[in-house]
């Protein structure tokens, strides 16, 4: 080793951002003081970003295995079995704090990243979802946001050629300085031809591909992991420049090169960029590799090799050929107007040797820098601390008065924010294109067709942060209740999800509890619906001065509709005169909810209850009932309860260019008529047949033991809503012209946003 | 009846508009952007996509791709050429057909479904039309704002060579219907021979019911049904 040219003082170790007794962990490792380059890659994959040093123990807890799975946790995207040739690959990750800091760039890249951790594996990329969280919409700050992000999610999107197919969009003041932006993709890969991020073969070639290496980025993922303040936003070169055309020109080339068989292992330089990469790729071989900086392309003069290790640049692909195929490889790209540079090769010892000027500047073993299984690789056994805000966190009933103007309460619920329509959001994103998009945007989960099987695939992505703040265990668990249902709302299976772990700073015990409590409901219920965890994403340090943002655990859940006929539903009702049938149990239960936001200005609990065997029994009778052609519309109850989802379910389809239909309703019940109209009353969802279809309803649901009531008929070009309190007769509590309440629901947000 | 469908890098339509080919029981190939013949199609399309990452202006770079000169050629035969949405864009472009696009006026990327009503149902991307039919076809552009001066204008309309107008679900055409800023609510024109259209929908998106309409088809038929003909 050479002399080092700068020397590693106190100062330089503590702007790393080494925690505890890393550094001396470092010394151990290398038996010596690491070079300044070296110190650099540790600090990249020793973040909490690359080396889930909070998390990895809880996450190894999640299940992974099902008769769906053919990758789990551990490579670039997990992939599911759709029993076609076909398989799906798929993975969400978050990309937050370049997002709150310059939107358009930090939403673009995001969907950027995700894309290349699908192609990789060689699959076709054939969906993008997303999942939004802001502040107020009312305020400025969250409308640049907003704007920004969603031009960025399109544009990046929109050039590649992948639809953006569902997504959501939540408003909540603690996201108002932290916004959350998790993107999710999907894609098809051939069951033999699976690419993974591997080195192989002492003396294979070491190939670099994509956009040149610049100064962008640099430290990204240690930038992830620190809270947003003042000082952060200084940290606008952590936040990479989006080029969606390189991407398209990578991801044919990638694909191409792959289906030549020409791969020996590929991955994306994502976060922490070639530190990741070639450390990841020697360690999941068992080799190591050497690369020589000097050969890596570079935007601008003058970069070292510390530089050039830590860019985050994007659009870049680092790959192993087998050896004499360099020239088959560099025929692929050229015809994509590509380079293909040989920067390196796979060497025995397990090391990463870095050189630049013909002198050795790195020279570490891999394991001790990826594996979290090394004794000396940082863990935090961090132990919660059951925070004190949930002490009186939650409400009595017998304190909340009922308005005594439901349809006024109804009017403000389906104008509010988190309610009204997002169209304007998935207008700017090209949802239609590549021609598989069976059910648009604003149903509860969108459905991709798999041309030439007899599959298609449903997908959708929810959480509810405020259930899980407020319960951090059901709210885990109705996060994965509700993607499911959703799903199953469509008429599919559920088989497997991919997660995106947004939460405030771990080293907060009363945060970490948060984490522990939420993971433990999730396992619950991906166990009981049995959709094994096929990886995704950690975020933590979401937070501000103005405090951390509430848990927020999204799901990205993917079910199949098998079947020759191809029979699915949507959410609106379909035709005059069919009937409308409630599915699940009615209970008194107004905590948590929008209403008691929205209406009484309460954040509090207490969260629905969530019972396992009650949602299992809707979502079998869900998709018997859609796959026997008996159901033709079915939407989840969710936010905003009973009443918003029948009014969703009359004028929704005016999006898919189908008609409104208006609903006459009465319902007989024991509780609250805030909580029958507004709660939020979990396992529940509406349901529309054709009258001589109802009895087979019945059967279906009396087999699988759920709660049936047939509430109501479509028709006509109102929203009524009886109610009735156990034998007292019925009392009309809403009617409304239905293009008085879709008014209301178009521009509740679209007023602020245009 | 062989479709060549041009592929510019950034190209993202190139596969759908093959599968609609295909769809109509045709046969299809893609044709690479540095290809020096086309000869051998019978009609070409050029795709929608973001061709050269529409780096400068939608079109811009890509009317120098080498395959254009014989498109110029296989048109001036009078072969049908259509270009959809960035087809159309690199056809204004390349010259082959007169006016220009702008961005939107909300300025913002619009995708959503539109109703196009036929003004001309003479062309051979149009015979199988009913004048004044209504088609609903899905709009994908941020870039769709058809504009041209008022002489332009009336040499289009005299020449019949405005073939596709936004309209609503009944046939109205008015501002309100008119969803990008396009002069003339224009969604569509030809050359002034006629056989080389540009439009801004996607026909080849409105193939199924399941994709929320047929209604693609029958440009599709048109351009059949007009190279049996001839």
């Amino acid at each position: 080793m050479g002399k080092y040219d700068i020397e590693i003082t106190k100062k330089i170790i503590a702007e790393h951002g080494f925690k505890d007794n890393e550094y001396e962990n470092i010394l151990k490792i290398m038996g010596r003081v690491p070079t300044y380059v070296e110190l650099g890659i540790f600090s990249a994959m020793w973040s909490e970003h690359c080396s889930y040093k909070h998390s990895k123990h809880l996450l190894k807890k999640f299940p992974t295995k099902g008769k769906y799975i053919l990758q789990g946790p551990g490579e670039n995207a997990g992939i599911v079995d759709s029993g076609t040739k076909m398989a799906v690959a798929f993975k969400i990750e978050s990309h937050n704090h370049p997002s709150a800091v310059e939107p358009f760039q930090g939403a673009a890249t995001g969907i950027g990243g995700i894309l290349r951790d699908v192609f990789t594996m060689g699959a076709r990329p054939i969906a993008c979802l997303d999942s939004l969280r802001f502040g107020n919409i009312k305020t400025k700050k969250t409308q640049h946001l907003f704007a920004g992000v969603v031009d960025g999610i399109g544009a990046y999107g929109n050039c590649v050629g992948i639809p953006t197919i569902a997504g959501e969009t939540i408003f909540e003041d603690v996201y108002e300085d932290n916004c959350l932006v998790n993107a999710m993709a999907i894609g098809l890969v051939d069951k033999n031809k699976i690419a993974k991020g591997i080195a192989k073969g002492v003396g294979n070639p070491v190939i670099y591909i994509g956009s040149t290496t610049g100064r962008d980025g640099i430290h990204g993922a240690t930038f992830a992991s620190v809270e947003l303040t003042e000082a952060t936003k200084e940290k606008r070169s952590s936040v990479q420049v989006a080029d969606p055309f390189m991407e398209k020109l990578l991801l044919e080339a990638t694909l191409e090169l792959i289906e030549k068989k020409l791969v020996v292992g590929i991955q994306d330089m994502g976060a922490a960029g070639l530190t990741s990469s070639s450390t990841e790729m020697s360690y999941r071989g068992g080799v190591g590799m050497e690369i020589d900086i000097d050969k890596v392309p570079k935007r601008e003069k003058g970069m070292n090799a510390y530089e050039v290790m830590l860019s985050e640049s994007q659009e870049r692909m680092l790959m192993v050929a087998t050896k004499g195929k360099e020239k088959a490889v560099e025929k692929v790209l050229t015809k994509w107007g590509l380079h293909a540079v040989v920067i390196g090769k796979v060497i025995k010892k397990q090391n990463v040797v870095i050189k630049e000027g013909g002198k050795i500047v790195a020279d570490m073993p891999v394991e001790p820098v990826t594996d979290s299984n090394h004794k000396l690789f940082p863990r935090k056994n961090q132990i919660g601390v059951k925070p004190k805000y949930l002490k009186d966190i939650n409400i009595k009933n017998a304190d909340i008065k009922t308005p005594e103007n439901l349809e006024a309460t109804f009017k403000t619920l389906v104008a509010s924010q988190n309610i009204a329509c997002k169209n304007m959001v998935w207008e700017e994103y090209d949802h239609m294109v590549q021609t598989n998009t069976i059910v648009l945007p604003g149903s509860d989960a969108a459905v991709i067709d798999m041309k030439g099987t007899d599959v298609m695939i449903a997908t959708s992505v929810d959480c509810n942060g405020r259930y899980t703040y407020l319960d951090p265990f059901r709210g885990g668990a109705i996060a994965v209740c509700e993607s499911a249902r959703n799903v199953a709302c469509s008429g599919a299976e559920p088989a497997a999800l991919t997660n995106c772990l947004n939460y405030g700073s771990p080293e907060n015990k009363e945060i970490f509890w948060q984490f522990e409590q939420s993971l433990a409901g999730m396992r619950l219920a991906a166990k009981a619906l049995k959709t094994p965890v096929t990886g995704g994403n950690v975020s933590f340090y979401n937070e501000s001065p103005s405090g951390p943002i509430y848990p927020t655990p999204v799901i990205g859940m993917i079910g199949f509709i098998k079947d020759k006929k191809k029979r699915y539903a949507t959410q609106f009702f379909k035709t005059a005169g069919d009937r409308i049938v409630l599915l699940g149990k009615n209970k008194d239960e107004i905590g948590a909810s929008e209403y008691l936001k929205v209406i009484h200005g309460l954040i509090k609990g207490p969260v629905p209850e969530i019972e396992m065997k009650e949602e299992i029994a809707l979502q079998k009778t869900l998709r018997e009932g859609i796959k026997k052609g008996i159901i033709k519309s079915a939407h989840d109850i969710s936010d905003g309860g009973l009443s918003i989802a029948l009014a969703e379910s009359c004028i929704s389809g005016k999006l898919h260019g189908k008609k409104i239909l208006g609903a006459y309703v009465e319902v007989r019940h024991a509780i609250r008529e805030d909580s029958l109209l507004f709660g939020e009353t979990q396992s529940r969802a509406i349901v529309s047949v054709s009258e001589d279809k109802l009895e087979a309803l019945k059967k279906i649901a009396d087999k699988h033991n759920l709660t049936i009531m047939e509430i109501g008929k479509v028709g006509g070009d109102s929203l009524i809503i009886k109610t009735a309190k156990e034998k007292m007769p019925y009392v009309e509590k809403i009617n409304m012209k239905l293009l008085e309440i879709e008014n209301l629901w178009m521009n509740g947000v679209k007023q602020y946003v245009g | 009846m062989k479709f060549g469908i041009i592929v510019f890098p950034g190209s993202n339509c190139d596969r759908d508009c093959l599968w609609a080919v295909e769809e109509m029981k045709q046969k299809g190939e893609f044709v690479w952007h540095d290809s020096k013949s086309v000869a051998n199609y019978d009609a070409l399309i050029l795709p929608g996509g973001f061709s050269y990452g529409d780096y400068l202006r939608s079109g811009a770079i890509a009317r120098f791709a080498r395959v254009m000169d014989s498109v110029k050629t296989f048109a001036d035969k009078g072969k049908p050429v259509i270009g959809i949405c960035n087809g159309f864009q690199i056809l204004l472009e390349a010259g082959l057909l007169p006016g220009a696009m702008l961005t939107n006026k909300t300025l913002k990327f619009i995708c959503k479904y539109v109703n196009l009503s036929v003004e001309n149902n003479t062309s051979p991307f149009t015979n199988k039309c009913e004048k004044g039919q209504i088609l609903r076809v899905p709009i994908a552009h941020k870039e769709g704002n058809y504009f041209c001066d008022d002489t332009l204008l009336e040499t289009l309309l005299a020449n019949k060579q405005v073939a596709f107008r936004y309209c609503d679900e009944k046939g109205k055409i008015n501002a309100e219907t008119n969803p990008n800023g396009a002069v003339y609510n224009i969604a569509g024109i030809t050359n002034k021979k006629g056989n080389v259209l540009g439009l801004m929908p996607h026909p080849e998106r409105a193939m199924k019911e399941t994709l929320g309409s047929t209604d693609g088809k029958i440009i599709f038929e048109s351009v059949i049904s007009y190279l049996k003909k001839r």
